[in-house]
């Protein structure tokens, strides 16, 4: 049993109200954030008024759905009506969004309980969380470690037992590297299956809303409950649910590894990705391994694509109508110029000039056109390659979490931690990151299970299928819900 | 003198082009606006559709070729009106391709393309300081791209005339050209007659009104030609155009022109058109002003100059054919319209609303009364200006004994009367002034309140004076 219903179960038979749950989770926050880092801004009043509203409800004797009361938190990129939504940006200190994003419109109608607003890397750009304006999350495995990222924070939270469960991001990992590196679960779902609205965009073709869990299940319930279409963004399609089909049998089920994933995967890692297949063969399924050559090319289509759109999302912030604004300026112009060279961070920069050059004229036909069409021979091996495998088995990133400062001094390595993740955003597909063992140093590993586009049930099942047959790799069971 | 227009149109749309706000025109600065238009961030934008249908008419009307996939990119450039700091509009896959205008000497400006996208905000300039206005932003546009097919002012004139009368006729657009919702951009270089190379273009950016545009295509053409003749080159640049002074002057030089780093919006998904859409939109047009001209020069024989101005307004066409309905003379109606309807709608901005008194039901009444011979064009006349001040029928100001003319003996009683009482005019007449005969009728005209009919008269008082 996952934490949300062990949670909900609790409440439901009034082992706890949801007032002293939320209180206890406010107070976790209170000891153990300073050290983790995970929330950048803490919401006890709306968390408390929710809770309220729900032990009404049960009191009254009403029915109280799976997410109903449940402390959660959302990355900082998800906008809240009136709450500060900051990407963890300099340049968006301040600026309290005057609607909610869809995601956090159907949590609310859920009665969610929302502790706070959790860390990432400033404006999901980032491998660690250490790009955050507010200073990076540690990982609750060893807080000298990083959390990983961009969203680090939730991360750290779900991990760190202070969020039941919460929403990241994932645009090239962001979701699942963090995740791996916290041992906790990170579901990306296929691009469209939830809606973007309120989003605040990083790459609009890539960026995906997903659930951060303890477990698979948990996964299952949190994403079964945000991926809706929504007719605010033209992308979105909505998902089928995946709930129901958790416990499917996985006998006969395919499940392929391209070898270009283990390509100079550290030792442990990849151990641990094979003990897992192992694992998947004595339940009945059958590994086959293919070749992905075309995978060499997903980093450099990924870097081209993400800041190219990144140079035009982020164009914005120009000071005039929100968030920071520099304080000494002469005239519109420098205003405009202050305001950005103040309020953006190295790697926000670099991005938004990687991207503003792919995109000039001379160099468009290059660079960003020649990876729109890597991106469509990439997503075409995908479609190949599944005409032999159901799921791809893959790890989720090539190491565990490193220490602190390490990915601030060398960008070039740190996006080379991208390499198992960026695919399935180029692609559009599905992909959730469970925990697969700890190294030596007790640092936790994760792998990844890729679907088809809309597969979300069939990877989700086969995660839970792996989570049945090796609980001791995930917290859920180690930890259990703290109170 | 080689030039090629931009014309940017407001589509009058409802709602504005990627989210619910109204397009409506002015109100206080700010209320027309949503999270979406003024882009904040996590917003996304979706298509309206009607934008879509809107554009399709427009090519339709100017014979382009509509898409069967279109895209929408993004044209980033910072500027504090524009909100996302990139417009969205399309580029490497537009609505309509091609298409053209046919001008009145029957030279056709063809088009490249016509492309829908979101206007920008408004910048106020007030007590010293600058403010945004973003009511604006948002509302639909669509740009018409000519190709450099125009060769003289008149041409440039009667181009945008034609987009103006050709837009409002199908509805798309009000083109207000003093309320921004129809601006142009004149591209215009000049070239030795007989050449067939083009010259260096120079760019006068958001004209906003015909005159303008003449004075300073004038401006820019002289300026131009003395430039080269007295041995200096044309610099492509993009100006403006000083209203005061009559004047271009450089905004930004080649060098310093914007890269807009265009690329597909990923935020909006392919837009496809199916053929049975784009019947279903041409069945909606209504005839269009350059088929209702010939019509009416063709099959109704109304002279070239009535044609032009009846099709120059939809509202006027319309009532003109609904006049007309199964009426002899066509000219007639057109001469009533012209000659006496216009001298109460004496602005453009009244013929082009055509608010009149007398309904075109009240009118075909009328003129079939005289083209049944029932009562006589001065009536028919003075009738309708009674008509046009109160807003009352024909028969209310024409009485039973009005009607129905005068017998032969009626007639020849008042000639008779005529020739007798006016013998001067009738040894002026025997004298050989042709001219003379007119004063006679016009007292037999006179004398039967109009009833008479003067050919009838006229011949009759020849037959007595010999």
């Amino acid at each position: 049993m996952g934490s949300i219903s062990k949670i909900h179960d609790m409440l439901v038979t009034k082992q706890v109200s949801c007032a002293e749950l939320t209180k206890s989770y406010l107070d976790e926050i209170e000891k153990s954030n300073g050290e983790l880092n995970a929330y950048v801004n803490v919401t006890p009043d709306a968390a408390l008024k929710t809770a309220g509203a729900v032990d009404k409800k049960l009191a009254s004797g009403e029915e109280i759905g799976m997410l109903e009361g449940v402390p959660m938190t959302l990355k900082d990129n998800i906008s809240t009506k009136g709450i500060e939504t900051t990407c963890c940006s300099k340049i968006l200190t301040g600026y309290k969004p005057i609607y909610d994003a869809t995601v956090w419109e159907l949590l609310q109608k859920e009665n969610a309980v929302m502790l706070g607003k959790t860390n990432m890397d400033e404006f999901a750009m980032g491998s660690s969380c250490e790009t955050s304006y507010f200073g990076g999350a540690a990982n609750p495995f060893n807080t000298n470690h990083v959390a990983g990222g961009s969203s680090g924070g939730v991360s750290s939270a779900v991990g760190g037992n202070i969020a039941a469960y919460g929403l990241g991001s994932d645009t090239g990992g962001s979701i699942r590297q963090p995740a791996s590196f916290c041992g906790v679960v990170g579901l990306k779902p296929t691009y469209g299956a939830v809606s973007r609205y309120g989003l605040i965009a990083y790459a609009s073709s890539l960026d995906q809303i997903g659930p951060i869990t303890k477990s698979v299940e948990d996964a299952s319930i949190v994403f079964d409950a945000i991926s809706k279409q929504d007719r605010r963004d033209s992308t979105s399609k909505g998902g089928s649910p995946t709930f129901d089909k958790l416990d499917n049998d996985i006998k006969g089920m395919k499940i392929g590894i391209a070898r270009e994933y283990l390509d100079g995967v550290r030792d442990d890692v990849k151990e641990a990705v094979l003990e897992a297949a192992k694992v998947y063969e004595s339940l009945g399924a059958e590994i086959v391994y293919f070749d992905l050559p075309i995978l060499k090319f997903a980093l450099p289509v990924y870097y081209i694509i993400a800041c190219a759109e990144a140079s035009s999302n982020l164009g914005r912030y120009d000071g005039i109508r929100y968030g920071y604004k520099t304080e000494h300026y002469n005239g519109t112009h420098d205003m405009i110029c202050r305001t950005r060279s103040e309020g953006f961070g190295e790697e926000v920069k670099r991005r938004i000039l990687l991207g503003t050059y792919v995109l000039s004229a001379g160099y468009y036909d290059a660079y960003y056109k020649k990876a729109q069409n890597l991106r469509g021979t990439i997503i075409s091996a995908f479609n190949k390659a599944f005409e032999s495998c159901d799921v791809i088995l893959a790890p989720t990133v090539p190491m565990t979490a490193f220490e602190k400062g390490n990915a601030i001094s060398d960008p070039i390595e740190t996006y080379l931690t991208d390499i198992c993740t960026v695919p399935v955003n180029i692609a559009g597909l599905p992909g959730v990151s469970i925990p697969c063992g700890f190294n030596a140093k007790g640092m936790p590993i994760g792998m990844q299970l890729i679907g088809k586009s809309f597969g979300e049930a069939e990877i989700l099942n086969a995660a839970y299928k792996y989570q049945q047959a090796a609980p001791d790799k995930f917290i859920d069971t180690k930890w259990g819900v703290k109170l | 003198m080689v030039s090629g227009f931009e014309t940017h149109i407001e589509l009058s749309t409802k709602t504005k082009i990627f989210c619910g706000c109204t397009t409506q025109f002015g109100g206080e600065p700010n209320t027309h606006c949503c999270p979406v238009c003024i882009g904040l961030p996590g917003t996304l934008p979706v298509l309206n559709r009607e934008v879509v249908r809107f554009a399709i008419k427009a090519g339709l009307a100017v014979h382009g070729e509509i898409a069967r996939v279109a895209k929408m990119d993004r044209k980033n450039y910072c500027y504090p009106d524009l909100s996302k700091a990139y417009q969205i509009s399309q580029l490497y896959a537009p609505l309509i391709i091609g298409g053209y205008v046919e001008l009145s000497n029957g030279r056709k400006i063809r088009l490249h393309h016509i492309h829908i996208e979101e206007d920008a905000g408004k910048l106020i300039h007030q007590h010293g300081d600058t403010y945004v206005d973003y009511n604006r932003g948002g509302v639909p546009l669509i740009e018409i791209v000519s190709e450099p097919d125009i060769r003289s002012i008149d041409e440039a004139k009667e181009y945008v005339e034609r987009l103006q009368q050709v837009m409002r006729a199908i509805g798309v657009s009000d083109c207000k050209m003093q309320e921004g919702s129809m601006r142009c951009d004149v591209n215009i270089s000049v070239r030795p007659e007989g050449s067939d190379k083009f010259g260096t273009r120079t760019e006068i950016k958001n004209m906003n009104s015909i005159n303008n545009i003449a004075k300073a295509m004038e401006y820019e053409y002289d300026r131009q030609v003395d430039l080269i003749e007295s041995g200096g080159k044309v610099v492509q640049e993009t100006l403006r155009y000083d209203d005061a002074t009559g004047t271009t002057s450089s905004m930004r030089s080649k060098e310093d022109a914007h890269d807009y780093r265009y690329f597909r919006d990923p935020d909006l998904v392919t837009i496809n058109i199916s053929r049975e859409e784009v019947e279903e939109l041409r069945a909606e047009l209504p005839e269009l002003p350059a088929d209702r001209y010939k019509r009416y020069t063709a099959e109704l024989g109304l002279p070239e100059k009535d044609a032009a101005l009846l099709t120059k307004y939809r509202r006027i066409s319309d009532y003109f054919d609904e006049a007309c309905e199964g009426v002899k003379s066509p000219k007639t109606v057109s001469n009533f319209i012209i000659g006496q309807i216009f001298r109460r709608t004496e602005t453009e901005a009244d013929k082009e609303i055509f608010d009149v008194a007398v309904s075109p039901a009240a009118l075909n009444e009328l003129v079939k009364l005289l083209d049944s011979g029932k009562i006589r064009n001065n009536l028919a006349k003075s009738t309708l200006e009674k008509m046009l001040d109160t807003g009352k029928g024909a028969l209310e100001f024409i009485s039973e004994s009005d009607m129905g003319g005068l017998d032969e003996n009626a007639l020849l009683e008042l000639c008779r009367n005529a020739v007798e009482g006016n013998p001067k005019a009738v040894d002026d007449y025997k004298n050989g002034k042709e001219k003379a005969i007119k004063a006679l009728v016009g007292n037999v005209m006179k004398n039967s309140r109009g009833k008479a009919d003067a050919v009838a008269a006229e011949a009759k008082i020849k037959e007595l004076i010999g």
